[in-house]
């Protein structure tokens, strides 16, 4: 891997490292203080674990007001802070730094508030993300937004990468499904953005929060809104023989007027390699497998199948399939759903990039990806979340292999860059972090990032909180830009990731 | 507050001294020379919500009208890309031709400025970010914005986002820009995300009881899977002789008893299914023995249009606040209205338009306050004669006003673009 360029470490503040123990010891429980190297080993990295380093010491505040006294006191002291939730992102934006503390929101787990009558959820940053659905589905409700590793994030951590999921298309990411938040800004003032109503006046900084990877304020409350769950969901699994006849189909479904709850689309290579590891009946001989899931009353669904069965009839579809139970359609779903750890079964390592693209250029990504992999000999599965434009090519290698390795992220980098030229972006929902950071410059030109920069100075004038962290320290666009998966051991290897 | 200058460009200006850049290069040359001589401008687009806000404390006005026109329609991809003072009438015509529309149904305010339609252009929607009916289904302006291209205060022209739903790349300024009243950048071109229209829809009218039945019904429909996609509650108001005269004749509709108070939700969607929703609901809603009636989709248009241009409140000469609340205080709500003002709910018990017929701002303190209590927010839309802006139009708390002030400074930092069209110092 290659060498990652970290802020300039402040020897002053490792130097004053017992002192800021201590003092840190007041400001919370000292349990809640971590700074012996077994102590601080479990932090040393995020689910991109190539990259790891032990941070000064781990905080783990239990209220908003200890929170806020801890980076009052960083900042009067000048200790950078990496804030971190579940520790579940892919793109190392809770990666410690040497000479700063990491804070963990872990003990902010618990939900304040179900409102029933306001349909939202009051909840601490650290709950997890199926934890809220959790709460709610007794009375039919639900989160809607649903990250594969919905299991284990954290709302908190949502909010930071602006989490979104297969059903983003129809239910829209988190900024969508969020009313209130409250934070801390680096100096410690404690504030609060929206609440249980809808839109708040001024400027939009919750939406502004949202999605900022730590970089402006440390969320400490969330209040969301939650949905009814609908009365039917089926799905439907559809085969076809050429890419570019299912990209058609997926294409036309879009623009006939049906907004799918979910549309899913796997390449050949990905379709055998899940079949193998899950055995979920998928169509082998198929170029392209498309999975639509429509949600909604009986009728309305009924009537959306047979509308979409006659789309991809006509687009000359091999194979259709219906889900006839939820168990059929939880089956549809359990390949799809192993396309991770079924790549890790291929090869010795994988990685998995994350870019958007306008979901009418598929074949044409596609191609270009299929050019690529020929032209590095490297092996490469895609699947596509087709109803919002999210690819997810998994390039397998092996990590021994230095020059395979080099060869890899040459090949990463320009699947980045090849989304953006089809008028796409760098990252759909990993986020920037410290992965793609130099590929920034790929979307955005200087005075873009300025722009962003000089709000970031703004709420962190001495850039204390999260540095390093989205915007390029070196000004290259170095080939960066993906989750390393080694002997399929991801941080998180039970996850499923798609 | 600066003096007229000289600008060094060759940019059009009218008799009146408005600039009219035609494209982004102008408007940021434009810009970057007020930046130099400190001289504030005042952002405009076709002049249609140009009333609500703060008067600016600027010596010129730019109009962003020029800057107009589709870039690019991407339909099966499901977003538009526009120059920022496109206005709105051409964006749904092109839309409704391929059955998409923009969802979050934008408010016509030309009914309460002067009596006739005009939606404006994009860019001063987004700058209100002020949704219609639709809103608590499918959210709201900033909800559907993918991107933008804008020029900060400095004049250097910056972007945002992109074409695609999903994007975490950089900070989200899309969401910033909407509600920013033209405060932090003056637009040039925005992309936003559209829908696909539904077939058909209905809407069934209710004619409650009380208060408590009220808000029973929209907690039933907000709670229930047959989706809605408007519901409203409008009061009898009979104390008020003219207003009463002026609202019974608004919803003259063949199937509704407009002279009494009403709920109304529409349900959207193909026939078949609304159908199958209504069924749903009136069972949810216990509906059966009730006094209720149905307005086809040939009356469920116009009502919701009627709804949506602020029709009740056309010409108004009053106050006109705009209040959003969580809906569980809307009773609490509307017993305090009832013999105050006139008002009408929408977003199913969570925003209300009050009309304060009284000169004193007094009122309008009164009502911020319970705002404030019932944890929302209240924005006068439209002023009367006698406002002094004694009392703020807007609704913002110390910490809060102290971080835009940062937010405008980072786009801004000479208070070129809008200065004090929202809070005194932004």
């Amino acid at each position: 891997m290659s060498e990652l360029a970290l802020p300039k470490i402040d020897n002053s503040i490792l130097n004053r490292k017992s002192e800021i123990v201590k003092n840190l010891s007041k400001l919370t429980d000292k349990e809640n203080v971590l700074s012996e190297a077994d102590e601080l080993r479990p932090y040393e990295t995020d689910a991109l674990s190539v990259y790891t380093q032990t941070p000064l010491a781990v905080v783990l505040p239990e209220n908003t007001d200890e929170v806020s006294e801890i980076l009052k006191y960083c900042y009067s002291q000048n200790i950078k802070v990496v804030p971190r939730g579940a520790g579940t992102g892919l793109s190392g934006g809770a990666l410690p730094l040497q000479d700063a503390i990491l804070l963990g929101l872990g003990k902010f787990n618990k939900i304040l508030e179900i409102d029933y009558k306001n349909k939202c959820v009051v909840t601490q940053p650290g709950v997890t993300n199926l934890g809220i659905t959790h709460a709610v589905q007794q009375k039919g409700f639900y989160y809607a937004p649903d990250p594969s590793s919905q299991l284990a994030c954290s709302i908190g951590g949502n909010v930071a990468e602006n989490s979104g999921g297969v059903h983003s298309l129809k239910y829209g990411t988190t900024t969508n499904n969020i009313l209130g938040v409250q934070m801390v800004m680096m100096d410690g003032t404690i504030c609060r953005f929206g609440g249980k109503s809808f839109d708040q006046e001024g400027y939009d900084l919750m939406g502004l929060i949202c999605g900022s990877e730590g970089l402006l304020g440390v969320v400490t409350e969330v209040t969301v809104k939650i949905l009814k769950t609908p009365d039917v969901v089926r799905a439907a699994l559809i085969g076809f023989p050429s890419i570019k006849e299912g990209g058609d189909a997926a294409s036309e479904i879009i623009s006939s007027g049906i907004v799918p709850a979910g549309m899913e689309i796997m390449d050949k290579a990905l379709i055998e390699a899940t079949d193998n590891f899950s055995k979920a009946g998928y169509p082998r001989d198929a170029e392209l497998l498309l999975i639509v899931e429509l949600d909604g009353t009986e009728s309305e669904v009924n009537e959306l199948i047979r509308k979409v069965e006659a789309i991809c009839k006509k687009n000359n579809c091999s194979s259709l399939k219906l889900s006839n139970s939820e168990k059929e359609r939880l089956s549809f779903w359990a390949g799809r759903k192993a396309a991770f750890p079924a790549c890790g079964a291929m090869a010795p390592d994988y990685y998995c990039m994350d870019g958007s693209i306008p979901r009418g250029k598929l074949a044409e990504a596609l191609l270009e990806i299929k050019k690529l992999s020929e032209k590095y000999g490297l092996p490469v599965a895609n699947c596509f979340h087709a109803g919002d434009g999210n690819l997810h090519p998994l390039i397998m290698f092996d990590g021994n292999d230095k020059e395979q390795l080099r060869k890899t992220e040459e090949f990463g980098s320009e699947i980045l860059k090849t989304c953006v030229r089809l008028g796409g972006v760098i990252t759909g929902e990993h986020g920037v972090g410290i992965e793609k950071r130099e590929l920034m410059c790929e979307m955005f030109n200087d005075n873009d990032i300025q722009q962003q920069l000089s709000i970031k100075k703004s709420l962190d004038e001495k850039n204390l909180l999260n540095p390093g962290k989205v915007y390029p320290i070196l000004r290259k666009c170095a080939e960066e830009g993906r989750v390393h998966v080694h002997k399929n051991k991801d941080k998180f290897p039970d996850l499923p990731r798609f | 507050m600066s003096t007229k200058i000289k600008i060094n460009s060759q940019i059009f200006q009218d008799s009146n001294n408005v600039y009219y850049p035609k494209d982004e290069v102008e408007v940021s040359d434009l810009i970057r020379e007020l930046y130099k001589q400190d001289s504030p401008t005042e952002i405009i687009g076709n002049n249609s919500k140009s009333f609500i806000g703060n008067k600016t404390q600027s010596a010129n006005t730019t109009s962003l009208s020029k800057i107009s026109g589709i870039i690019d329609y991407r339909p099966e991809e499901l977003y538009i890309k526009i120059k920022a003072c496109t206005p709105i009438n051409e964006i749904e015509k092109v839309l409704s031709e391929n059955s998409q529309e923009l969802a979050f149904e934008p408010i016509d305010f030309g009914y309460i400025k002067d009596g006739k339609s005009n939606k404006g252009t994009i860019a001063g929607y987004l700058s209100c970010n002020y949704a219609g009916s639709r809103r608590f289904k499918v959210g709201s302006v900033r909800d559907h914005v993918l991107g933008f291209k804008g020029v900060n205060g400095k004049g250097d022209i910056i972007k945002s986002g992109g074409t695609v739903v999903k994007n975490v790349t950089g900070y989200d300024l899309s969401k910033l820009i909407a509600g920013s009243f033209g405060t932090l950048v003056a637009l040039t071109e925005i992309t936003l995300k559209v829908l696909p229209k539904k077939d058909s829809s209905k809407t069934v009218i209710i004619y409650p009881n009380n208060f408590e039945q009220i808000y029973d019904l929209f907690n039933k429909l907000s709670s229930s899977s047959s989706e809605i996609s408007g519901a409203v509650f409008i009061p009898e108001q009979s104390n008020d002789k003219e207003f009463s005269a002026k609202r019974n004749n608004v919803f003259k509709f063949n199937d509704l008893k407009s002279k009494v108070s009403f709920v109304a939700f529409r349900v959207e969607g193909d026939k078949i299914s609304i159908e199958e929703k209504i069924n749903n609901l009136k069972k949810e809603l216990e509906l059966n023995n009730s006094d209720i009636s149905t307005l086809d989709v040939y009356q469920s248009e116009p009502f919701w249009k009627k709804i949506n241009n602020l029709e009740v409140f056309e010409k108004t000469e009053h106050n006109l606040i705009r209040m959003v609340i969580p809906p569980a205080n809307g009773s609490k709500l509307s017993k305090y209205l009832e013999n105050n003002h006139n008002y009408f709910i929408d977003w199913c018990g969570s925003l209300f338009w009050i009309e304060v017929n009284s000169k004193k701002e007094e009122k309008i303190k009164d009502l911020k306050k319970m705002a404030n209590d019932f944890g929302g927010y209240l924005t006068v839309i439209k002023t009367s004669s006698e406002y002094d802006y004694g009392e703020s139009i807007f609704t913002v708390d110390k910490v809060r006003l102290m971080i835009s002030e940062k937010v405008k400074q980072s786009f801004d930092p000479k208070r070129i673009l809008n200065p004090g069209k929202m809070y005194r110092g932004v």
